[in-house]
């Protein structure tokens, strides 16, 4: 952060420019660099390809995520990191002409094999949207949703329970416990997000994708919601796209870089932030494009 | 710094230019919205300054005596005795006595030209429910007939119209004027009784049950034909060069001239598959066909106007496509739907030429008791009283059109009302 405000709007980076052009260009072979692989990974991409119709979104992506770990997804607008999270539950399926080629396994089992179920994927890869989307009906039946749907509960005092553990955990069981049954949509919108997240846990996911969770939050939920990502990862393994590479700094433990479609480089976030392997990846924490 | 004031100068100049073409603007809209309540205002003053007068209808004051050689019956519960009686006798009777010193056929004949030529079956369903009147005497409001009545309301309002009378009429009106034996009371007939060729006797209740069992059908069948088509096309169906033709078709289907849709139900349901005509049933299917397109096509943008982001929620959370249809989609979409079905039933209602060609346009006095019974309905009893000569059946075009009118102000009001009481704010 520090960098990008001492070279952001400085005259020698404004006259560096054509040459940095230059070497920002991106050549068709070049390998992610970085730590991709791990030993037992949680879930494992292998030359995934997403196109739109005929336009690649996604060119040759290779990369694993451990088990109980924060993964950040940062990069340009457009760069395909959203894609990307959407493939890992296979929400695109639900865009017309949107094609996935390539392996992805959780716990070595492929999420694209035909007779995989996407209900009982989606139950265990649990989503959190950018826009805070609770359903309009109660808090309770917006965390009790996904329980009644799989039939996790057995009776009622289970449902109970579950939709307290699950606002508990949401670190929003204390600001709603007197209003259970009014509208969530009549929740702050941090707090919506945060009921949105606990509605995600209520089915005990083993992974949840956000998208840009803060992206529409003030400063204040937002930090509430990276404080309670940071409680998640004991118990689940996060994957979580964001536009702001502070939030990435705060709350992962590995950041990935994407470019134009292509993963730049993968490393744990300290160094991602303070010694990029990849020239492009320093180009934009320095705040070069972007 | 001149060049500031310049531009200043300018600004001003075009501000009031502006100001005065948003005004312009204004006006042109308030002069729309006039012009539009004008002639809704026109519409109704007319219709109702028309047909107020036949709420209310003549009756004369008659003193009737049930004489079983009169009538030539002795027993009540004889159909046949009951159906050769001469019912007409007893109000004629009792005229010949109001006015004794009438003589001649043609001048009895006018006499007896003042009760409605019903108002003998009146009194015989009044015997029937009170057998023991038979051979008693009472003094009864019996029904006039419609020149009477036309005459004696005219007379009232300062403006007599007595073109269909006799001179003689006239004054045996002016008489029983005086006597306090001629008066005008709630017309209950108009909503108690069918059809008639009399314009006194005649009533929209048949007209009413039978726009009731059409709409009820056609209410059966299009909302649910409808919005399964909607969700589907929206929800389930590809995207593609198919369900675009579909949907161009289905566009095109709505602005077909609905004597067209008369046109293939006559081809299709009767010529083909023999269903009776004038019935219900057939009025059903062919405006469910014209109402289909409404339907589907308000539904679709009912569904359409749901969050795509409550789509995304459900599926995320492990919901079927048919589950996020069915828990949050249609819940969400069913005010709109809902909206779009009334509006399609208030159009359905109002409907007229695709019954012309289906047989709806049929005389019928009985009321109709289900879909398979000979039915009208509104609009074409409209349609048929405004083609009847008789100046009665004026007043009495005028006042189905206020009951069709009310009936459909009522369904509108409800779908707006619907549509704010079950919207959802986001």
């Amino acid at each position: 952060m520090n960098q990008n405000a001492s070279t952001a709007g400085t005259k020698p980076a404004k006259e560096a420019k054509p040459e940095a052009m230059q070497t920002l260009e991106l050549t068709d072979n070049e390998a992610t660099v970085g730590q991709c692989f791990t030993d037992k990974p949680k879930m494992s991409m292998r030359n995934v390809n997403v196109f739109y119709e005929d336009k690649q979104a996604i060119h040759d992506v290779s990369v694993d995520i451990a088990k109980n770990e924060v993964i950040a997804m940062i990069g340009p607008s457009g760069c395909g990191k959203s894609t990307f999270l959407r493939s890992l539950n296979r929400m695109n399926d639900t865009v017309d002409g949107c094609r996935v080629e390539g392996k992805i396994c959780m716990d070595g089992e492929d999420l694209y094999a035909p007779k995989l179920d996407v209900v009982e994927l989606r139950a265990r890869v649990g989503m959190v949207f950018q826009k805070p989307n609770p359903f309009p009906k109660s808090i309770y039946d917006n965390v009790a949703y996904g329980p009644k749907l799989h039939g996790l509960a057995d009776s009622r005092v289970d449902l109970d329970e579950i939709v307290e553990k699950s606002l508990r955990k949401a670190s929003l069981w204390d600001e709603v416990k007197e209003r259970l049954h009014q509208a969530g949509t009549g929740l702050s919108g941090g707090q919506q997000q945060r009921l949105c997240i606990a509605r995600a846990i209520a089915v005990s996911p083993e992974m949840i994708l956000m998208d840009e969770p803060c992206s529409a939050l003030d400063p204040i939920a937002t930090a509430k919601i990276e404080e309670l990502i940071e409680e998640l990862s004991e118990n689940f393994t996060i994957a979580i796209v964001t536009h702001s590479m502070q939030q990435a700094a705060r709350v992962s433990h590995r950041t990935a870089y994407f470019h134009l479609g292509r993963l730049i480089e993968v490393n744990p976030t300290e160094q991602v932030f303070t010694m990029p392997a990849h020239r492009l990846t320093e180009a934009y924490i320095t705040g070069r494009f972007g | 710094m001149s060049k500031s004031v310049d531009n200043l100068e300018k600004i001003r100049k075009s501000l009031s230019r502006r100001n005065r073409a948003e005004k312009r603007f204004r006006f042109y809209g308030v002069t729309a919205v006039l012009i539009g309540l004008a002639a809704v205002m026109l519409l109704f003053t007319d219709i109702v300054s028309k047909g107020h007068g036949a709420f209310r209808i003549a009756y004369l004051q008659l003193d009737i005596t049930y004489d079983q050689d009169l009538i030539g019956i002795d027993n009540l519960t004889d159909p046949q005795q009951l159906a050769l009686g001469n019912w007409q006798a007893m109000p004629k009777v009792s005229l010949r006595n109001q006015f004794p010193d009438v003589s001649g056929r043609k001048d009895k004949r006018s006499l007896y030209g003042l009760v409605s030529n019903g108002a003998g079956f009146d009194l015989k369903d009044r015997l029937l429910e009170n057998p023991l009147l038979l051979g008693d005497s009472e003094t009864l409001w019996v029904l006039a007939d419609d020149d009477i009545d036309t005459y004696y309301k005219s007379w009232l309002d300062g403006e007599p119209y007595d073109a269909r009378l006799t001179a003689k009429q006239v004054a045996w009106i002016h008489e029983l004027h005086d006597q306090g034996k001629i008066r005008l009371q709630f017309n209950s007939n108009l909503f108690t009784r069918g059809d008639s060729r009399e314009p006194e006797q005649a009533g929209i209740r048949g007209a009413v049950m039978g726009s009731l069992l059409t709409l009820i059908l056609t209410l059966l069948l299009s909302f649910p034909i409808g919005v399964s088509a909607a969700i589907y096309l929206e929800e389930f169906a590809p995207k593609n060069a198919w369900t675009d033709f579909i949907e161009v078709n289905i566009n095109n289907l709505a602005a077909v001239p609905s004597i067209i849709f008369g046109l293939l139900g006559l081809a299709i349901f009767i010529n083909f598959f023999h269903v009776p005509r004038s019935v219900p049933i057939v009025g059903g299917l062919v405006l469910t066909l014209m109402t289909l397109p409404t339907i589907i096509i308000t539904s679709r943008a009912a569904i359409k106007s749901v969050p795509p982001s409550i789509r995304e929620a459900a599926l995320g959370m492990g919901a079927s496509k048919y589950q996020m249809v069915l828990h949050h989609v249609l819940p969400l979409a069913l005010p709109g739907m809902l909206t779009g079905a009334i509006i399609g039933m208030a159009q359905a209602l109002g409907e007229s030429a695709p019954l012309l060609m289906i047989g709806m346009v049929a005389f019928i006095v009985d009321i109709p008791g289900g879909f398979s019974d000979p039915a009208t309905v509104l609009p074409v009893q409209i349609f048929l009283w405004a083609d009847s000569p008789e100046r009665a059946f004026i007043e009495k075009t005028s006042a189905a059109i206020m009951v069709l009118l009310s009936f459909l102000i009522i369904m509108n009001t409800s779908a707006v009302w619907l549509r704010k009481r079950l919207e959802r704010r986001w």
